[in-house]
């Protein structure tokens, strides 16, 4: 059975204390806040965003790794906690992660064959030897991974090789949720391609739900039914994934998609964005964006625009939403 | 301006092909191969010993009382010589060396273990358990550990079991230090998440993973702890209050042999030797063992 992943009013905040100053009052840094959305069961939603938006703290929460300041994650109707007791581990049967460093995610010291059987071990210990090294042999098969390659030990295969390890790993077990933190994001364009293929063909014959976080859009555009723009730490546009590539709504989704290099397209068109993101532990009153938004209006900076759903498209931005407050505050800032 | 190339081979390859003694002699230095067997021959007179001594290391023959070696004008009778009660010396020291080695091997293993668990348990729990452990270990590194053996050997008396056990004790802090910041530094890697969040349990976590990947430390701790408890065994029984005769280990004869120093050496400094030795051998292979084991080091 998949379940529905739900997330409500999710936020995670650190604390910090700057260094040398012992009085020093300690800063809160929103890495995530307030991240509410539904998957589907079946469903693969996409997250992008650039460096430091809360992505891959957000994969973390979804599984509980980490603990969320406030909010809650709900899976299949179960509540998804952080503490790692017996519970949590059993839950880990359904829900699987696949990390953005392959090499730092294997154990050094034990053969590519015995990484992908161990939650079968542990999840299944009355499962005998040889039914789990056909199990394993099979999932290696998926990935594209030769038989050969089970007595092998990490350092001795390549970055891609290694990759799809992680992959079968979290395959082995036919999870119902899988959350891939920048799965292919340090692979290079043609094993990309393969590992994108692996992740489609087993979602077909599988059909798990899914998160796909990745800061590369033609990849997210690829394998995501659903795709969610994030920017500091909260959504900014979420969306099918033609309607948000093709026609952005919020301006930093435009910014985000005018990046994407395209043949035929002038330079000109590209919409640059002046500066970098805001400091998390600062975050400007308002819109976030309206620091480096190039349709800023006056009522951006003072009110915080909230993520407006209309027919499965949701935005967060004055313009979108309710363009004539944003009218009347220009027209209010004019008068003034 | 002509470039020297005497350095390179005719065919334009980098490498220069070793020759097979040299590269031997890399990977095997002499030291170690004589340490090696050395310590080889050790544990083979110490798994063969009733079958190796020509006499019982116990019979007494006052015949034959402080006989001299073979080439210092004794006879192939006694090649060792005998001591003060007409004991032979080479059967006499090959039962020490069983008693010795076997000492300090469970010792050592004990030790080990002890640390190793209170290590572990330290840096699974953290807080106060991490707390009072490192308080124990502290408390430990305080006392001189002799005056504790003299203590427990005083109230509780000797015998076989309780002398290893004692001497069980012996390092075992070292190995809870090196095995807690080693399992905390561990946990922090990657692969250790990783298995957390497939959902293995602690106990899997830390036998299945850490410990693989930190026994080459371990290992080095261990072969550095074994000429501690074998010097220590040897004071003890130097002092009288180790092992009691007719036992015998290499401190007991070393201890006994002393009142003969001048008119029969021959009793103290043949198990004084096989310390000496021993100890330098394991020294010798535990340094050896952490370059080969230690990636980092190659």
């Amino acid at each position: 059975m998949k379940g529905q992943l739900t997330v409500k009013n999710l936020t995670r905040h650190y604390r910090l204390r700057q260094r040398g100053n012992l009085f020093a009052r300690t800063k809160t840094l929103k890495a995530v806040d307030g991240l509410t959305f539904d998957v589907a069961p079946g469903e693969m939603l996409g997250i992008v965003g650039e460096s430091g938006s809360g992505k891959s703290t957000t994969a973390r929460l979804l599984l509980g790794h980490i603990s969320a300041t406030s909010g809650e994650v709900v899976f299949g109707g179960e509540k998804v906690g952080a503490v790692p007791d017996l519970a949590w581990r059993r839950m880990r049967r359904r829900m699987q992660m696949i990390y953005q460093d392959p090499l730092g995610a294997l154990d050094p010291r034990i053969t590519i064959g015995e990484q992908i059987g161990e939650p079968l071990i542990v999840h299944f210990p009355d499962i005998t030897r040889d039914a789990r090294r056909a199990k394993v042999r099979a999932v290696m098969g998926n990935v594209g991974l030769s038989s050969h390659h089970g007595d092998r030990f990490p350092h001795e295969l390549s970055g891609g090789q290694r990759q799809r390890v992680i992959i079968a790993r979290a395959l082995v077990m036919e999870p119902e949720l899988l959350v891939c933190d920048e799965p292919v994001s340090a692979l290079d364009v043609s094993v990309q391609a393969q590992v994108l293929n692996v992740f489609q063909d087993v979602r077909a014959r599988n059909g798990f739900t899914g998160v796909f976080i990745s800061h590369d859009l033609k990849v997210v555009r690829q394998i995501a039914d659903r795709v969610a723009v994030m920017y500091l730490g909260r959504i900014v546009e979420i969306g099918r994934p033609d309607e948000v590539f093709h026609q952005p709504l919020h301006p930093y989704s435009r910014a985000l998609v005018s990046a994407v290099p395209r043949k035929g397209r002038s330079a000109r068109e590209r919409i640059i964005l002046a500066g970098d993101p805001p400091n998390p532990v600062n975050v400007p009153p308002g819109c976030p964006f309206h620091t480096r938004c190039p349709q800023v209006k006056p009522v951006c900076r003072i009110e915080r625009p909230e993520l407006m759903s209309e027919g499965g498209r949701a935005v967060a931005c004055h313009l979108v939403n309710n363009p004539s407050t944003a009218r009347v505050a220009v027209a209010d800032g004019e008068a003034a | 301006m002509a470039i020297e190339q005497d350095g390179l081979s005719t065919d334009g390859s980098v490498f220069t092909e070793k020759s097979g003694l040299r590269a031997f002699l890399q990977t095997w230095p002499p030291m170690v191969i004589l340490a090696i067997v050395w310590l080889g021959l050790m544990v083979f007179i110490a798994i063969f010993a009733p079958l190796l001594t020509p006499y019982d290391f116990m019979a007494v023959d006052v015949l034959a009382r402080l006989k001299p070696p073979v080439f210092f004008g004794g006879t192939f009778n006694h090649v060792l010589g005998t001591d003060q009660l007409g004991r032979d010396v080479l059967s006499r020291a090959i039962a020490s060396i069983r008693v010795s080695i076997t000492i300090a091997l469970c010792a050592t293993l004990i030790s080990t273990i002890v640390g190793v668990t209170l290590g572990f348990i330290a840096a699974y729990f953290r807080g106060w358990v991490d707390q009072v452990v490192l308080t124990i270990v502290d408390a430990q590194l305080a006392m001189p550990f002799m005056i504790i053996a003299i203590a427990v050997l005083a109230f509780l008396g000797n015998s076989l079991p309780i002398f290893v056990m004692l001497l069980g004790l012996y390092g075992w802090e070292q190995v809870t230090r090196i095995a807690r910041g080693l399992a905390i530094s561990a946990n922090t890697q990657g692969y250790a998440a990783a298995a957390r969040e497939i959902g293995a349990s602690p106990g899997r976590i830390y036998l299945r993973h850490i410990l693989p990947n930190i026994s080459a430390t371990i290992v080095i701790a261990m072969t550095l702890n074994i000429p501690g408890v074998i010097l220590l065994e040897s004071s003890l029984s130097f002092l009288g209050i180790g092992l009691q005769p007719p036992q015998t280990s290499l401190g007991n004869m070393v201890g006994y042999g002393r009142d003969y120093i001048q008119s029969a050496p021959w009793i103290m400094l043949m198990p004084s030797a096989v310390i000496v030795v021993t100890t330098l051998s394991v020294s010798i292979m535990g340094d050896w063992l952490r370059d080969r084991i230690d990636p980092t080091v190659k």
